[in-house]
């Protein structure tokens, strides 16, 4: 089987990912995004972990995945804490740091 | 950098040997140990009234003239201890104590105590008592008397600094001390604006001067190692470029202008008749304007080396004596007229003192008839103004004779002495400058010609003027006006304690220059300093000159006496010649010094100041302003929405990622 596939699988799956951050106003929607990119980033460094037969990506691959992990609690608390405060999800209504 | 000033403190008591130097003996002991009194007691009383303020208003004036007889009474007594001396061992240093120690620069404090020092003491606290004592009586109704007499005091404390002291830099000092007590008595009314400006352009014009005396120390440091009179004037002068020695005497004589009113830095001498009259008689007659005599006497070692300079000294006393002598004529103010003079007179002894040895003397010797007639006259004119409401416009005196009697003779003594008439003070002083001006010097004759024939027509113009305000404000009709409050005029004589004074220094103006000038002993006494010469012959024969000077004189007198003793005097000042119009205005020295040099210089401050706003103030301003702007045009990106910050970063991502490929294919 061709690796080059998942290379490029993983390409689409991170372009869709940053799609999904940069366009969609819903945070949970931006959070999914995220993962999406993390998750491709996860599978091309398996691929090429495969592709030069060395554990360098696959170990890497972890450490992502617990740092996804940690950061999905963070990042879900604070939406969560957003929402009770001002009753919505969007990104956009989020913009007091500003000059 | 170490210095001590433990002199001041401890000087009466500790009298150390100095260094064994050229002409001059160290001394201790004796009436020498309270030779450091001169300076202090008028010292102590100027600084006791000027702190004790309000407190000793009742009795500070006659604490001044204690100090000040108190000074007299020390500088007559040291006087006669070194007349007791031989002539030989005449010059003494009295040793005061270390006063800068830094590395190569020691300098010791002390002072010298010589013929040429102890007749300065003598002149500044003899008439300076005298004054002291016409001013109790002249201030009487000035609420500051006190204040008058604390800055008497410190005039008369920093001009015997300046003149007892062993070293240019001790000098320097009472320079500037005389320049101080100068300016805080020329101001002394500060409250009327003009007499405030009139007592800053002296202090300014003096600034200009004393940059001369710190260029000659910075000089003479560094062409003789040291500052002190042994080590300057006891240098073998030989061994020293000639430019040296009269860039040393040119500047010397720059601060000799400075302080005595001589051209180009005469300006400020007119105006300083705004202080008190005594002042003018003390500071701005007798005594503080005759310190650039003083110094050039004193420098003669280096002007007798540097004959460039010792000729500038003489031309700059030709021009001032004419300059003095022909503002004079035009001046209808009576403290103007006698500053004119004055400036004139100090003309003949910047004149005599550049002519060498052969007027080192003369010069000093006029300097101490000059302080006793124009003291004398200057109080007469104090007294005259006592009488007439404070008027000092001649064109409003007239017929004054027969009420002022005591005021009118002490006058006439000294105006006869100014005129040099026979037997009276002035002829023996100034006659003898006229004939050493007739001296050729380096067997220049031509030079001889023309300075004795300045210093000749001088003296017929001083004839002149002065026999015109003598005859303007005792002569004549009365042309008094009224009193300030509409009342008319009752000219009265002066109390009897400042009619005493003016008797003395008349008696000084008759009688000094005889008993001086007779058997050469003035002349005599001050040769271990001045140094005793051969005399040339003069281009014309010595009774010649005095004849052809009487004469002069007495044609200058007698057109004074037609004018304005038995015509009519008119109340107001007629058009007059340009000449007159122009002396009237100071020659436009005013106007010339405005011209040349403070329009340039405020032009030149404005243009400064400017410059430093535009350029200086703008680079600084300008490097915090554009970052400012900078900012903010970089806060426009912040827009608070995290999405844009994410697309941001992927751009900046994709560059990278972009530039790295590229460089790296």
């Amino acid at each position: 089987m061709n690796l080059t596939n998942y290379l490029v699988l993983s390409g689409i799956l991170f372009s869709i990912g940053s799609a999904t951050v940069l366009l969609r106003r819903n945070a949970i929607i931006v959070f999914m995004g995220i993962e999406l990119m993390l998750n491709a980033t996860n599978l091309m460094l398996v691929t090429f972990s495969r592709m030069h037969g060395a554990l360098d990506g696959q170990v890497l691959a972890f450490f992502v995945m617990v740092v996804a992990a940690a950061e999905v609690v963070v990042g879900l608390a604070i939406i969560v804490s957003i929402y009770r405060t001002r009753r919505s999800a969007s990104v956009d209504d989020v913009n007091l740091l500003k000059s | 950098m170490h210095t001590l000033m433990t002199w001041a403190a401890s000087a009466p008591t500790m009298l150390p040997i100095s260094e064994i130097s050229s002409g001059a003996q160290p001394v201790r002991g004796g009436i020498y140990a309270v030779a450091p009194l001169l300076v202090g007691l008028p010292l102590a009383s100027a600084a006791i009234l000027l702190l004790a303020g309000r407190r000793s208003d009742r009795w500070g004036h006659w604490l001044g003239v204690l100090a000040s007889t108190g000074a007299f009474v020390v500088g007559l007594l040291t006087f006669l201890a070194i007349l007791g001396r031989d002539a030989s061992e005449r010059v003494l240093d009295v040793h005061l104590g270390t006063w800068i120690d830094a590395g190569a620069f020691h300098l010791d404090a002390g002072m010298r105590l010589d013929p040429l020092s102890l007749t300065f003491v003598l002149l500044v606290t003899f008439v300076g008592t005298l004054i002291h004592v016409y001013s109790v009586a002249y201030m009487d109704h000035d609420r500051d008397r006190r204040r008058f007499f604390a800055y008497l005091n410190l005039f008369v404390a920093a001009m015997l600094v300046l003149v007892l002291a062993d070293s240019y830099l001790l000098l320097f000092v009472g320079w500037e001390g005389v320049g101080l007590a100068s300016y805080l008595l020329i101001g002394f009314w500060n409250h009327r604006t003009p007499y405030a400006v009139a007592a800053k352009k002296a202090f300014v014009a003096n600034r200009i001067g004393d940059i001369g005396l710190v260029v000659a120390l910075g000089l003479m440091f560094s062409t003789f190692g040291g500052v002190d009179f042994s080590t300057v004037l006891g240098a073998d002068m030989s061994g020293v470029s000639t430019a040296t020695l009269t860039g040393i005497g040119l500047m010397l004589l720059l601060a000799a202008c400075g302080k005595s009113a001589q051209f180009p830095l005469q300006s400020w001498l007119g105006d300083a008749m705004a202080g008190p009259t005594p002042v003018s008689a003390l500071i701005h007659a007798a005594t503080m304007v005759t310190a650039g005599v003083y110094l050039i006497v004193r420098s003669s070692a280096i002007f007798d080396a540097a004959p460039t300079a010792q000729l500038v000294v003489v031309v700059v006393g030709a021009i001032t004596l004419l300059f003095g002598a022909i503002v004079g004529c035009a001046k209808d103010d009576i403290k103007k007229a006698l500053a004119a003079s004055t400036m004139s007179q100090i003309g003949y002894m910047v004149l005599a003192a550049g002519l060498g040895p052969v007027g080192y003397a003369f010069a000093i010797f006029h300097l101490v008839t000059h302080g006793f007639f124009k003291a004398g006259m200057f109080l007469g004119a104090g007294s005259v103004m006592h009488g007439m409401d404070d008027q000092v416009d001649m064109r409003r005196f007239g017929g004054l004779a027969r009420y002022m009697k005591i005021t009118y003779l002490t006058f006439m003594a000294g105006w006869l002495a100014i005129l040099g008439i026979p037997p009276f003070s002035g002829y023996w002083s100034k006659d003898k400058i006229i004939e050493a001006a007739f001296i050729p010097t380096d067997g220049h004759t031509w030079r001889a010609w023309v300075f004795g024939m300045v210093a000749l027509l001088g003296a017929g113009i001083t004839a002149f003027y002065m026999s015109r305000l003598f005859f303007m404000t005792f002569e004549g009709e009365k042309r008094w006006s009224t009193k300030a409050d509409g009342s008319a005029q009752h000219p009265h004589e002066s109390p009897a304690l400042m009619t005493w004074p003016m008797i003395i220094l008349a008696v000084g103006s008759v009688a000094l220059g005889a008993f001086l000038g007779l058997g050469n002993r003035f002349v005599d006494w001050l040769a271990p300093v001045t140094g005793s010469h051969e005399e040339g012959d003069p281009v014309l024969a010595a009774p010649v000159l005095v004849g052809l000077t009487l004469l002069v004189v007495v044609v200058g007198a007698v057109i004074a006496w037609r004018r304005y003793a038995i015509s009519t005097v008119p109340v107001t000042p007629p058009v007059g010649t340009a000449l007159t119009r122009a002396a009237r205005v100071d020659l436009y020295q005013d106007v010339v010094n405005d011209a040349l040099l403070v329009e340039p210089g405020q032009h030149l401050t404005r243009t400064l100041v400017y410059a430093d706003k535009a350029v200086v103030d703008g680079a600084a301003v300008g490097v915090g302003q554009s970052s400012v702007g900078l900012g903010r045009l970089l806060r426009k990106t912040q827009t608070g929405f995290v999405r844009s910050y994410a697309a941001t970063m992927l751009l900046g991502l994709v560059v990278l990622v972009v530039a790295v490929l590229v460089t790296q294919s």
